[in-house]
């Protein structure tokens, strides 16, 4: 039933492949993750300047995605995605065919989903800031960047660690929705390795077990740093 | 005016949004068994969890812990493609239901919904505070009166945002049955695709219909919080 012979590395199992593939699936859970913070820090800036425009830009975005499934995200960006950037092309002047490639695509929609649920995030730990620490900050003579990154941004990422960490286990198990695209990561590998060796169940329990290493370790290593960033603040 | 209203009827959206539409009530369909099926499993889970039985606690742990560790789409391919490989599955009477994408569907989301689920309800009844669980018990109340009259509504109500994000994710999710045959509108949607290679107007048609499935949960989750909170509202 479980064959485990067919694990191993190299040509006879698929080890290998499956190591690879989940290097693929932290990389790409990496990359959007990163991508989807800065997403996240303009739609923030957005909801919080006084502008009644963009904060309806970024209330829209926020509500759409979230209410929105993931998969439906993933294949408007994949089957949608290059006709989008052709037209952008266009009004540049240049008028090839461009095709993205599956990371790019995947990076971009599982990014465009993490960001929805890190601005939320962020929202909340920036309003814990009180306002009297922004206006000292301003009577000292500091200019806005030293502000955001020796005032606000120390602050908001301790009492984001968190909140940012749930975001990321989200964004890890939702980089199995990219399997559809056909970029090679766990999913990928193990309907791939599935359907040659005619034994679903255990290239999918093997798949079930890396996401599992994957989540417990990273939940380690947020715990970590949240003791790393409360210092003299934990109890 | 009739111009304009023509050009609406003629516009691929109009003519999508009613293909998606006849797949709304798989949707639901699958939302109908699965959620109630998970809110009174995940409520048992919750009391096992919590229950000073190490062994039963203990199992239920590592069972959410397992679920909420990897995608729903593992659990749901696990069960739709995993299971139906097994020989004395595909022989037993499991196979009347296994075979169908639907039931794959259904008992993978409930599979799921009961680990968060329990999760949440557990954090619920853990918040509650000592002082009104002993006030229960000086008035001589049983354990199932306790749990009754006090536990399970203080802590149905504290949680109640939260299960009701739950309840959200669980309507997203069912898109993810599609990927197993099953023709509710994600499926729908990709078939329209398929054939008319007009993916943009095909999945907005379907996202407007699961903003449309969000929106009405959000208010079924509004109104449960007004009844059953009264003493935060303003005025009665």
């Amino acid at each position: 039933m479980f064959k485990f012979d067919k694990l191993v590395f190299g040509d006879a199992g698929w080890g290998d492949e499956f190591l690879i593939a989940t290097l693929m699936t932290l990389l790409v859970s990496i990359l959007s993750m990163g991508l989807g913070l800065f997403l996240a820090i303009i739609t923030v800036w957005a909801k919080l300047i006084q502008n009644k425009i963009t904060r309806f830009i970024a209330n829209f975005y926020t509500t759409v995605i979230r209410g929105v499934p993931e998969l439906l995200v993933i294949y408007l960006i994949f089957f949608g995605g290059n006709a989008v950037v052709m037209s952008i092309a266009k009004v540049f002047g240049y008028n090839k065919y461009i095709e993205l490639n599956a990371l790019t695509i995947a990076t971009i929609a599982i990014a465009v989903i993490s960001a929805t649920y890190s601005s939320e995030v962020l929202r909340a730990s920036y309003l814990t800031i009180s306002k009297g620490q922004i206006e000292a900050a301003r009577a000292l003579g500091m200019n806005k960047f030293s502000i955001f990154f020796k005032v606000i941004s120390p602050q908001v990422i301790r009492h984001a660690l968190p909140g940012i960490g749930n975001v990321w286990q989200i964004t890890l198990k939702d980089t199995s929705l990219i399997s559809v695209t056909g970029l090679v990561e766990i999913m990928r590998q193990s309907r791939i390795s599935s359907n040659v060796e005619h034994s679903p169940l255990t290239f999918l329990i093997t798949a079930a077990i890396l996401y599992l290493c994957l989540t417990t370790i990273s939940s380690r290593v947020f715990k970590t740093l949240e003791l790393n960033y409360s210092k003299g603040f934990s109890t | 005016m009739i111009e304009f209203l023509n050009s609406i009827q003629n516009s691929l959206i109009y003519k999508n949004f009613f293909l998606v539409l006849s797949g709304l009530d798989n949707t639901i369909l699958l939302l109908l068994i699965s959620l109630p099926v998970g809110f009174v499993l995940a409520l048992l889970f919750a009391l096992g969890r919590v229950s000073k039985i190490a062994l039963l606690s203990r199992t239920i742990a590592s069972y959410i812990f397992v679920i909420r560790g990897t995608p729903l789409l593992v659990q749901i391919y696990l069960i739709y493609f995993g299971l139906g490989s097994v020989k004395f599955i595909r022989e037993s009477f499991l196979w009347y239901a296994l075979k169908e994408p639907f039931w794959c569907g259904v008992i993978a989301l409930t599979i799921n919904t009961v680990a968060y689920g329990a999760e949440i309800f557990r954090g619920g009844i853990q918040s509650i505070e000592k002082s009104q669980v002993e006030s229960g018990l000086s008035l001589g109340f049983g354990k199932f009166l306790l749990l009754r009259k006090i536990i399970l509504p203080i802590a149905l109500r504290k949680v109640l945002p939260s299960y009701g994000n739950e309840l959200i994710l669980m309507v997203k999710a069912t898109s993810l049955v599609s990927l197993t045959t099953y023709m509710e509108m994600t499926g729908i949607a990709r078939k329209i695709m398929a054939k008319t290679f007009a993916p943009v107007e095909a999945f907005i048609a379907a996202g407007i219909l699961y903003l449309f499935l969000n929106f009405l949960m959000v208010q079924f989750v509004k109104y449960l919080e007004w009844k059953y909170n009264p003493h935060l509202r303003l005025n009665n």
